[in-house]
């Protein structure tokens, strides 16, 4: 029935279009050609004047398309049954997941749909990401969604302050932050391919919100996903006192995005990370970095240089363990190691030293608590005792016309 | 002061080339030491940062540190060996007591609870001696910051031969004392010091003897009588009188002065930015 219905609709356009169209019948299947009676001439026109012939590279890119070999109507099924043509200028909503089921329900439980559902119409679509007549396979290197593109098509959004503002994107412009990330500038400026693009974080169809339990991105969950590339680090940690704390539901317990962050992650050997990174440990360990800052180690990394030591130089990075811990960097038994590594021919004596020292507490050191003390009684006492004799030695000599 | 004595101006000396050198040795490379210092003390201030970059960084500025320590320790410990020797070797008793001596003796007392009666208008000025109580306070101050600051800056400075003969915390206690010390000596000399020997009416904008080394007659016997007075009464002071200072030389003594007290006075400046 839709053949012979085809049939004739072909040979009422061929009458219309005398044969205009004649190039691409040959490349094109039959049934698209009917559409193509239309849609390919330039001199049809709608009502309004506006062409109805779909433009050159549109017609290009479909030919070479994923779906070059399916029919229009497949995808505009309103068509399908359709009797009068020139059809109305609206058509229904293409239903990709009248093939795509699986990805279509997979997105049904994203974001973007629920954003969607909610009436945040500026949230992606199939469309906006897999385009519409130009469709083309992940694998193709021109594909939006191919790996080496997908910061750029995920930044059209993301990186654009106008949506960000009315799409009431809270996390921001993440584009921006992962493109001078090390995994952005792996990725788009080196080519690196196993660099992570967006999608081998957060997934691609059913992308979650990191407060979403099952979502790669849920703080649970976090070093598992940066684990799927990073597996040494990732067995570092999971040894380490932190992943512990996340295992028993600490919530608190940092994960890989708290020190790295999540999105402008950077090379950890930088003069500004490894400054940086005080401040990141002092976020839970406040008194532990505000002892640190009393000494000469903290004191020259306050000052932005990063040549002595800071948390992770001598605790580890991530398989960080409590002194208690023989394994651990910082029990007795391997001080000596720790230190040496940048005091060489450090001794049993030298590791004495108190990186964390604290002048208020007696029984943390005896020494330091009377200095500590007898500074605070002889600096207030000095410059009070002078300050008053030079104050009123100045008032005396005032009064006294300058006399000494 | 009648118009015949101004007339007859002496210059009577003061201090020695030996004492005049150590002084500009002592305010060099305090300055220095205070400037490559500071930016650790106060390293949570917005400038300690800069200044530590203007001195290419904290190994820049603690190769500076290290030097100025190192001179300043070498003067002191030359004083030191210095002052023995004349007071032990050649006998120059003079040193070790006496109205000559920087030793605090009684008289001191005695004048400053004068000083402080005439602060109170309740009487006259003391007459001083040679080195007045104050001075006494700065030069032994100096000594005792210095040899401190010095040995716990050595500590830092050699931390694994240190620690042959000391146990680490010792590091921490080091570092401590060479920075409250530090707070103290800065504070002392760039305020009090400053005040007394500089700033203060009298005074003011600078007193050039440590440059030029006398000072004169009526200044003298204006300022420390007792000194002046013992001069004349044992006919010392004809020996001390010297030529009076060239303009030129006046004129670079202004010149360091204002650099010194310009910076001295910077840094409290910066101290008080990041204390208030």
């Amino acid at each position: 029935m839709r053949t012979l219905f085809r049939v004739s609709l072909f040979t009422g356009a061929l009458l219309l279009c005398a044969g205009a169209s004649g190039a691409e019948q040959s490349v094109t299947p039959p049934a698209n050609d009917d559409c193509l009676a239309c849609h390919g001439d330039p001199s049809a026109k709608r009502a309004n004047g506006s062409p109805v012939a779909f433009d050159e590279t549109t017609q290009k890119t479909f030919a070479k398309s994923k779906h070059a070999d399916v029919a229009c109507v497949d995808c505009h099924q309103d068509l399908a049954a359709l009797e009068e043509f020139p059809h109305p200028d609206s058509l229904a909503k293409v239903n990709c997941g009248t093939c795509h089921d699986t990805a279509q329900e997979k997105y049904s439980k994203g974001v973007h749909a629920q954003a969607r559902r909610n009436g945040g119409m500026l949230a992606a679509a199939c469309v906006d990401c897999h385009g519409k007549h130009d469709i083309q396979g992940a694998a193709e290197p021109s594909s939006p969604t191919n790996h080496q593109n997908l910061p750029s098509l995920c930044a059209k959004c993301h990186g654009n302050q106008d949506i960000i503002d009315r799409g009431h994107i809270q996390i921001g412009n993440v584009a921006a932050k992962y493109h001078d990330s090390i995994h952005g500038k792996a990725l788009e400026k080196s080519g690196l391919v196993v660099a992570p693009s967006c999608v081998d974080c957060h997934g691609n169809h059913a992308i979650a919100r990191k407060t979403d339990a099952a979502s790669p991105v849920f703080r649970r969950n976090i070093p598992a996903t940066c684990g799927k590339c990073h597996t040494g680090i990732k067995q570092q940690y999971d040894a380490g006192v932190h992943a512990a704390a996340l295992q028993k539901g600490d919530s608190r317990a940092p994960v890989c995005a708290d020190c790295h962050t999540a999105h402008a992650i950077q090379r950890a050997d930088t003069d500004a990370w490894r400054v940086g990174v005080a401040a990141e440990c002092g976020s839970c360990h406040a008194d532990v970095v505000a002892s640190f800052k009393l000494t000469f180690h903290g004191k020259v990394t306050e000052l932005g240089f990063s040549r002595v030591a800071a948390c992770a130089d001598c605790h580890g990075a991530h398989e960080i363990l409590p002194a208690s811990n023989p394994a651990s960097l910082v029990s007795p038994g391997k001080l000596v190691a720790t230190c040496g590594k940048c005091h060489t021919n450090a001794s049993a004596s030298f590791v004495r030293y108190d990186p964390h020292p604290n002048p208020a507490n007696y029984r943390r050191g005896r020494v330091l608590w009377w200095a500590n003390r007898f500074y605070w009684a002889v600096i207030p006492a000095c410059f009070g005792f002078f300050g008053l004799h030079s104050l009123l030695w100045f008032w005396r000599s005032r009064k006294n016309g300058g006399r000494s | 002061m009648s118009p015949e004595t101004a007339v007859t101006t002496m210059h009577i000396r003061r201090f020695d080339l030996k004492s005049r050198i150590l002084h500009g040795i002592v305010m060099t490379t305090f300055l220095g030491l205070a400037a490559t210092g500071l930016p650790l003390l106060f390293s949570d201030a917005p400038w300690g940062r800069a200044l530590a970059r203007l001195f290419g960084g904290f190994q820049g500025a603690g190769l500076v540190h290290r030097f100025f320590g190192a001179v300043l320790l070498a003067a002191v410990v030359w004083h030191v060996g210095d002052a023995l020797w004349r007071a032990f070797v050649r006998g120059e008793r003079g040193i070790l007591w006496g109205p000559t001596s920087m030793v605090p003796q009684p008289r001191d007392f005695v004048d400053f609870f004068q000083q402080v009666r005439w602060f109170l208008r309740l009487g006259p000025p003391p007459r001083f001696e040679r080195f007045t109580y104050w001075e006494k306070f700065d030069y032994w101050a100096v000594l005792w910051g210095t040899g401190l600051m010095g040995a716990a800056g050595l500590v830092l400075w050699f931390p694994q031969a240190a620690s042959r003969i000391l146990p680490g915390w010792m590091f921490n206690v080091a570092l401590f004392v060479h920075g409250a010390e530090a707070t103290l000596a800065i504070g002392f000399i760039f305020v009090v010091h400053f005040f007394n020997g500089h700033l203060r009416p009298g005074k003011f904008p600078m007193d050039l003897v440590w440059f030029t080394g006398s000072v004169t007659d009526h200044h003298l016997l204006e300022e420390r009588a007792a000194q002046y007075d013992r001069l004349v009464r044992t006919g010392e002071l004809a020996a001390l009188v010297v030529a009076p200072p060239t303009d030129a030389q006046t004129r670079k003594g202004y010149v360091v002065g204002t650099v010194g007290l310009t910076l001295g006075i910077g840094f409290i400046m910066l101290i008080l930015y990041a204390v208030l």
